[in-house]
């Protein structure tokens, strides 16, 4: 069953075509790779999805409902979770607090009712609190539950992140680049987290990613885009040695391009 | 030192975290309510004014502390306050009626101006909101038919069931009895989901866009809550100075509020009414010493508003915590004792609004 397509998205900053007719559709349950170069396009398509940019023309279709024109506020609530490149974490908050920001969609008490706190939004409060607890014993993260963003080592925020989005209790999450920064041994477990968020949550997950391990590791598909345009699509295996995907980044001549 | 065991979900989000808390408040609230049989009647009006200043700097608290957005222009919503409640009760309406209908309009006020205004941030939102500041302090001086203009409007004595509310004392306990019921809507609104909405947007406007906070209507709602607390605490200010001129309500009370809010410490509501006393204490504070300085300061037109400036320099600069930091710290040291270490304050880095992703 597909649960998200990209019908024909492009998307001009000035006379740039960051995205150039991208046309791609992700099944449910599994997990789509997007990689390429620097400046191919990979999060200018996060920030099309999550639509903090509007695509010049396109359609953008999850399950079955078009959302070209939804406000980005409202994408949240559709489920669709991201994390950021260069994490946007709010860092004068605890990780706990930013846990709970991410359940903000599912929060519907009235705001005079906020203002008594009455019990209606003490008892929401306390669910919220419960699906949060269940994200923090999900990625370990018990033991600086009440420390602030600020104070956390990067590795731990960059999880913290993924667990903001999980809040969100999304069915379509969308992660860019889960490894920048990390080390090697935090690659891995965030690789063991994609799979078990695919498998054990049943999430189907967009990846933007460089390390190349990583993808193997998780993908089941990958594209691959240069210059805002898609130049391959398939397995990891069949996008990896795609005689694009090697020109693209290496530079090298390809005979059959000739 | 206490460690705070916690074993249920609710203690999170509990007013007081333990029965510590519990006894200190109730021993200030017994202090409070008792001061006026103590103190003598100028320092029980000037802490009624503490009050009202306190109630307005946490209004501001929650605009600029906890949303991160800045506002030049609340001493209008204060003189709009105080001006509602006076006309009102001039025209015979009863002062349980005007101090809310205060309130609620300087809210509306406060969502009108907000909606347009709220596009813009940093310093483009403190010139709009000084702009609008100073707006309706010219209202308020060519409105003669409502206001009085310059000739001043005498603000009718209160009566809440009949009696007086007169005096000092009076307006005291009014003022303590908005603290307390501001206070409280705060703290819950700050635990509440709106509260950790401010916080998003303070932090990352991207990001909280991406958890699905409507940034413009969340803004807006939080303009207007922090309008409609300086609006009430102006229906009360009004009492305090019997006398309405529209001067009283120009750019320096603004940022005497600011102030408030920097000096108090930012993100803390116990650090606006730290910063209310200050700001009220300061000028109470130079007056006394002034004859005492040396080489004629004392009598240099302006030493007020450039202590002020000069205080809050050195608090961005030296104390970003402000006087809620020194609390803390004071705290920290007493439960260490004698454990402090030079590490225990190094500064992390704090709260400081980035222009990032804008």
């Amino acid at each position: 069953m597909i649960l998200f397509q990209a019908e024909d998205i492009s998307v001009r900053f000035g006379g740039i075509r960051a995205v150039d007719s991208v046309s791609f559709d992700v099944r449910q349950g599994e997990v789509f790779s997007i990689i390429g170069p620097n400046g191919a396009g990979k999060t200018t398509i996060f920030n099309l999805i999550s639509r903090i940019y509007s695509s010049t023309s396109g359609k953008l279709i999850f399950e079955g409902k078009e959302f070209t024109r939804t406000p980005s506020w409202h994408v949240a609530g559709l489920g669709i979770a991201r994390t950021f490149q260069n994490i946007e974490l709010f860092p004068n908050a605890t990780l706990l607090q930013n846990l709970l920001i991410g359940r903000h969609c599912h929060s519907n008490v009235g705001f005079l009712s906020q203002l008594a706190f009455l019990p209606s939004v003490r008892n929401a409060e306390l669910k919220h609190r419960e699906k949060a607890e269940d994200v923090i014993a999900f990625l370990g993260l018990e033991r600086h539950r009440n420390a602030l963003i600020a104070n956390l080592p990067y590795g731990v925020r960059k999880v913290v992140e993924l667990g903001r989005a999980l809040c969100i209790e999304p069915k379509l999450l969308l992660l860019d680049e889960p490894s920048s920064g990390l080390n090697v041994e935090e690659t891995e477990s965030m690789g063991f987290w994609i799979e078990d968020i695919k498998k054990d949550l049943g999430i189907t997950v967009i990846m933007v990613e460089h390390d190349m391990a990583l993808v193997n590791q998780v993908s089941d598909r990958v594209m691959a885009l240069n210059y805002g345009k898609v130049i391959a699509m398939g397995t990891p295996q069949e996008v990896q040695t795609h005689p694009e995907v090697v020109k693209a980044y290496l530079g090298g001549e390809v005979e059959s391009a000739a | 030192m206490r460690y705070l065991f916690r074993t249920q979900y609710r203690q999170d989000i509990a007013l007081w975290r333990h029965n510590g808390d519990r006894f200190w408040y109730a021993v200030l609230a017994v202090l409070v309510l008792i001061a006026p049989s103590v103190l003598g009647e100028f320092y029980i009006g000037e802490l009624g004014a503490v009050y009202i200043f306190a109630i307005a700097g946490v209004g501001l608290m929650l605009l600029v502390g906890y949303t991160g957005l800045i506002s030049l222009g609340h001493a209008a919503f204060l003189g709009i306050g105080a001006y509602v409640n006076a006309v009102l009760l001039a025209q015979g309406v009863p002062f349980l009626i005007t101090l809310p209908v205060a309130g609620l309009f300087t809210a509306l006020c406060g969502a009108a101006i907000g909606r347009p205004t709220l596009r813009m941030s940093g310093l483009y939102l403190a010139i709009a909101t000084l702009a609008f500041g100073s707006i309706v302090g010219t209202v308020f001086q060519k409105w003669t038919a409502v206001t009085g203009g310059f000739d001043g409007f005498a603000v009718p004595t209160p009566y809440i069931f009949g009696i007086a509310v007169e005096g000092a004392t009076g307006i005291y306990y009014v003022s303590l009895v908005v603290l307390a019921f501001v206070l409280w809507v705060s703290a819950n609104l700050l635990r509440s989901p709106i509260g950790r909405a401010m916080v998003a947007i303070r932090d990352s406007e991207v990001s909280a866009q991406s958890m699905g906070i409507h940034l413009a209507r969340y803004k807006t709602l939080v303009f207007a809550v922090s309008a409609g607390m300086t609006g009430l605490a102006g229906a009360l200010f009004a009492h305090y100075v019997r006398f309405l001129a529209p001067d009283a309500f120009d750019v320096l009370l603004s940022v005497q509020f600011v102030t408030i809010v920097f000096v108090g410490g930012l993100g803390s509501l116990r650090g606006a009414i730290l910063g209310a006393m200050f700001v009220r204490l300061l000028p109470q504070f130079i007056a006394i010493v002034r004859d005492d300085l040396p080489f004629g300061i004392g009598r240099l037109p302006g030493l007020e508003p450039s202590l002020f400036g000069l205080v809050l320099v050195f608090v961005i600069l030296f104390q970003p915590g402000g006087l809620n930091g020194m609390w803390l710290k004071a705290k920290q040291w007493f439960q260490a004792f004698p454990f402090k270490r030079q590490t225990s304050f190094r500064r992390q880095k704090s709260y400081a609004k980035s222009e990032r992703l804008r």
